[in-house]
């Protein structure tokens, strides 16, 4: 933590630091984008265990394991935890190496406050888990945090509270370094419409991370003082109204969930073309595609609330605005394809994940689309439809993604090749085990099951026993994840620097292990 | 400032402000956390977060202000520095937003609502079936009871006097940076922040005022949540940005800055504007219309 002021800023001859500080207080892209990962990663595991628990209580009609109340609990943790504590993260690990390398520049902008995006997170989350042991228990409203619900909260309250405070500052913070180390960090003559598509879905994210987590602090700012300084915003004696609510909840939500799919289309633009051996088709259409999606995603919130009570001019807008995304998302899945058509493909574990990211998340947008549609939402509305829906965008789409990001570039990070096989194994037992977890939802959306229950009318006893069954089956194949991550550490063959034959981009010019400081002096860009 | 020694872009080496900030956040938030819930320990953490910060931030930008006037910050970094906190700023306007769209929200649909507007006839005869809508109000449940509404006169209008003026002294200010004055420099800057806290008093005063004689509190239903949420975060803002403009005030004093390279000064400004900004509105929509 030396900060001399006189030193001079050529550190070639200079690696990491050593020991526990190396991690503390480093300033360096690489280091932090390693404990974003690592950290997501446990975050991961920790969602991951209480949704295990949640279906093995579904496994079988009636109360088993758990009290309805500690179910509730789990429900809105697991779902805080993934899209806070994994998901995003995830992302902002891969960005934060990625970036740099991609763009032919040292380091991240602002590397002191790089380390402070990262480093409230883990006081972020302490906070959050540590309200399962609170007197009333840890919040159980839902992720969604809707009043007068979540009003009733105990102890727990004012702490998941300041809990998501910091999550926003941490995100707010790491979104500033991500736009401004694009705008100012590229190596001279890397345009705009140069830069790697994951760059690209990068900046778009950032920005709508600036202009939303600030309104998720506004809205839970306001369940604070409405639970504790007498303010009515959400209460109607007062003139306010819980609805109001969940607009703001929503605006920010619905910009989130993109913000968890931007950059996974941005991962899954780098690795088909490499196996495809071909350029991605459609770059600039995939750029606008992009920029479109972040627009409406703006225009489209109340798509969540059809049932909340709205008059049916706002009900027409919002379902017809939120069909309209299916144009530029249709863009992205017909490139993707227009990429592969004719290809020379192979099927390395990277892009196993990445073709069935294309089909899946497919999936997921077609099953929005009928969520989309007003009068069919009456009934879909706060079923399992809604569960499907999102975990097939999100966990096939989203983590996949992530899996697909960490297969292709760990041997640029560590400097060593995975066992594919292994790697494959891991693919397909994930694969399967996603749809027969998921798959099965759909119907038991269809047939009227509720979501965010502990026990269910014995009609769906079927379905959800299945879909538990997926869910072991994908819950414990992530521990081939961990496994193929040490075995490549510890007993993986030296990679090249180009790593995959058809790999383009200058992350690849680098050697593997990429070096401490990316790029000390700009590349040339042809 | 002088211009950067050699110009590759500055990566500094490990620091440890950043997890002090952590450490200081999280036992900021924790104690006000335990203070909410009635325990008693609750308010010494929260002063021993907030000293932490204050600690923090001493540490944090004495290091970066050490390395900009050592030269060791090339104009990328110096961008970087613009662009981070013209974004900041950008983030800083969505946070307002959130609060003027419920003001608006409260005005324009459900208050209209509560009084039967729209489809909701029946939301009005049978839930509240005396209500008229209004503005200002707090509400058919009459919550926090009768109160008076602050007027725009004269406490407001002043303010707004006073925040303009200090507009204007920090764009003199600005000048005379560029110019080199320094003398003019230190006082119109001085003026600034001196504005900066008159407002406050003002503002504090206004406070005491609504709570003492209008029976106007947080509790008064929307009126007095979106009243006081909207002053009230402003107010944090202008506090922030007349101690950051004090700040910047005594290194203008230590002969800090030059001509040409004054990037402290002119975030500063910029924030200062942005108050400045989100005061107007606040005159319009809160206490005018
Ligand atoms: C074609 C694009 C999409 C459309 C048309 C769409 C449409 C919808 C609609 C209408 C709902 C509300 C359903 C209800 O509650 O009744 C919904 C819920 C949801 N969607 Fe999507 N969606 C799309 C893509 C995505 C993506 C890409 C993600 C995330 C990566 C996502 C995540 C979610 C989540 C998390 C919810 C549920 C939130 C909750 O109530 O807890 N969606 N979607
Ligand atoms: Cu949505």
């Amino acid at each position: 933590m030396s900060e001399a002021v006189s030193h001079d800023s050529h550190h070639d001859d200079h690696g990491p630091a050593k020991g526990l500080t190396r991690w503390l207080f480093t300033t360096n892209h690489k280091d932090i984008g390693t404990l974003y990962l690592i950290f997501s990663l446990i975050m991961f595991f920790t969602g991951g265990a209480m949704a295990l628990i949640i279906r093995a209580e579904l496994f079988q009609p009636g109360l088993q394991f758990v009290d309805p109340h500690f179910f509730n609990q789990l429900t809105t943790m697991h779902a805080l935890l993934m899209v806070f504590g994994a998901v995003m993260p995830a992302f902002v690990g891969l960005a934060n190496w990625l970036l740099p390398m991609m763009i032919g520049a040292p380091d991240m902008a602002l590397p002191r406050m790089n380390n402070w995006s990262f480093w409230i997170l883990p006081f972020a989350f302490a906070m959050l888990i540590s309200t399962l042991f609170m007197q009333g228990g840890g919040p159980a409203g839902g992720w969604t945090l809707y009043p007068p619900l979540v009003l009733q909260t105990g102890d727990a309250f004012p702490f998941m509270i300041f809990a998501i405070h910091l999550m926003g500052i941490s995100s707010i913070m790491g979104s500033i370094n991500v736009i401004v180390t694009i705008l100012n960090m590229r190596a001279p003559g890397m345009t705009l419409l140069k830069m790697p598509l994951f760059v690209w879905t990068w900046l778009i994210t950032a920005y709508l991370l600036l202009a939303v987590m600030p309104v998720l602090a506004g809205a839970v700012t306001m369940l604070l003082t409405d639970k504790y300084f007498g303010t009515s915003f959400f209460l109607g004696a007062g003139g306010g109204d819980p609805v109001l609510f969940q607009h703001i909840f929503w605006f920010f939500g619905h910009p989130e969930v993109y913000i968890m799919i931007l950059p996974a289309f941005g991962v899954v633009s780098q690795i088909i073309p490499t196996f495809a051996r071909k350029p991605l088709f459609g770059y600039e259409a995939m750029v606008y595609a992009t920029a479109t999606i972040a627009f409406l995603s703006f225009i489209v919130w109340a798509h969540h609330m059809f049932t909340s009570g709205m008059p049916i001019a706002g009900q027409m807008f919002f379902m017809f605005a939120t069909m309209l995304i299916a144009i530029p998302t249709a863009v992205k899945v017909f490139n993707w394809t227009a990429t592969m058509w004719r290809g020379e493909m192979t099927f390395e574990t990277p892009m196993l994940f990445a073709v069935a990211f294309v089909i899946l998340f497919t999936i997921g947008g077609f099953s929005g689309l009928m969520l989309a549609i007003v009068p069919a939402d009456y009934q879909y509305h706060d079923t399992y439809f809604v569960v499907a829906h999102f975990h097939y965008v999100l966990v096939p789409g989203a983590v996949f993604s992530i899996m697909a990001a960490t297969y292709y570039w760990l041997p640029k990070w560590t400097g060593k090749m995975y066992n594919e096989t292994l790697g494959k194994t891991h693919f397909w037992l994930s694969m399967i085990g996603v749809n027969v977890l998921f798959f099965p939802q759909h119907f038991l959306g269809l047939a009227g099951m509720p979501r965010r229950i502990p026990d269910y009318a014995i009609q769906f006893a079927d379905f959800n026993m299945v879909s538990s069954i997926g869910a072991l089956i994908f819950g414990f194949s992530q521990l081939f994840f961990v496994w193929v991550i040490i075995d490549c550490v510890r007993n993986g063959k030296q990679a090249t620097s180009q790593v995959w034959e058809g790999a383009e981009g200058l992350e690849w010019t680098l050697p593997s292990p990429a070096p401490y400081h990316s790029f000390e002096t700009a590349p040339e860009i042809k | 400032m002088a211009h950067a020694a050699n110009d590759s872009y500055y990566v500094p080496h490990g620091s440890h402000w950043p997890l002090v900030g952590s450490v200081g956040l999280f036992t900021m938030l924790a104690g006000a956390a335990n203070w909410l819930n009635g325990s008693s320990i609750g308010v010494y953490m929260l002063a021993i977060g907030a000293l932490t910060i204050i600690y923090m931030v001493f540490g944090w930008f004495g290091t970066v202000i050490r390395e900009s006037e050592a030269g060791i910050y090339n104009d990328d970094v110096d961008i970087s520095f613009r662009m981070g906190m013209m974004w900041f700023i950008f983030s800083e306007i969505m946070f307002f937003a959130v609060f003027f769209g419920v003001l608006f929200y409260a005005r324009t649909i459900s208050i209209p609502w509560l009084g039967g507007d729209s489809n909701n006839f029946f939301t009005n005869t049978l839930l509240w079936e005396n209500f008229t809508a209004e503005w200002p109000t707090n509400g058919p449940g009459n919550m926090g009871g009768e109160f008076e509404p602050m007027p725009p006169w004269p406490l407001p209008t002043l303010n707004t006097i006073i925040l303009l003026t200090s507009g204007a002294t920090i764009t003199a200010a600005h000048h005379a940076i560029k110019a080199g004055h320094r003398s003019l420099l230190t006082t119109f800057l001085g003026l600034t922040w001196v504005l900066g806290f008159i407002f406050m008093a003002c503002q504090a005063y206004e406070y005491y005022e609504a709570y003492a004689h209008l029976n106007l509190t947080l509790s008064s239903g929307m009126y007095g949540a979106t009243f006081f949420m909207l002053t009230g975060f402003h107010g944090l803002h202008v506090t922030i940005g007349a101690i950051i403009l004090l700040v910047i005030w005594l290194r203008c004093l230590k002969g800090h800055f030059t001509p040409e390279h004054h990037f402290g000064f002119e975030a500063a400004a910029w924030y200062w504007h942005f108050v400045d900004v989100v005061w107007l509105g606040l005159y319009i929509f809160v206490y005018w219309l």
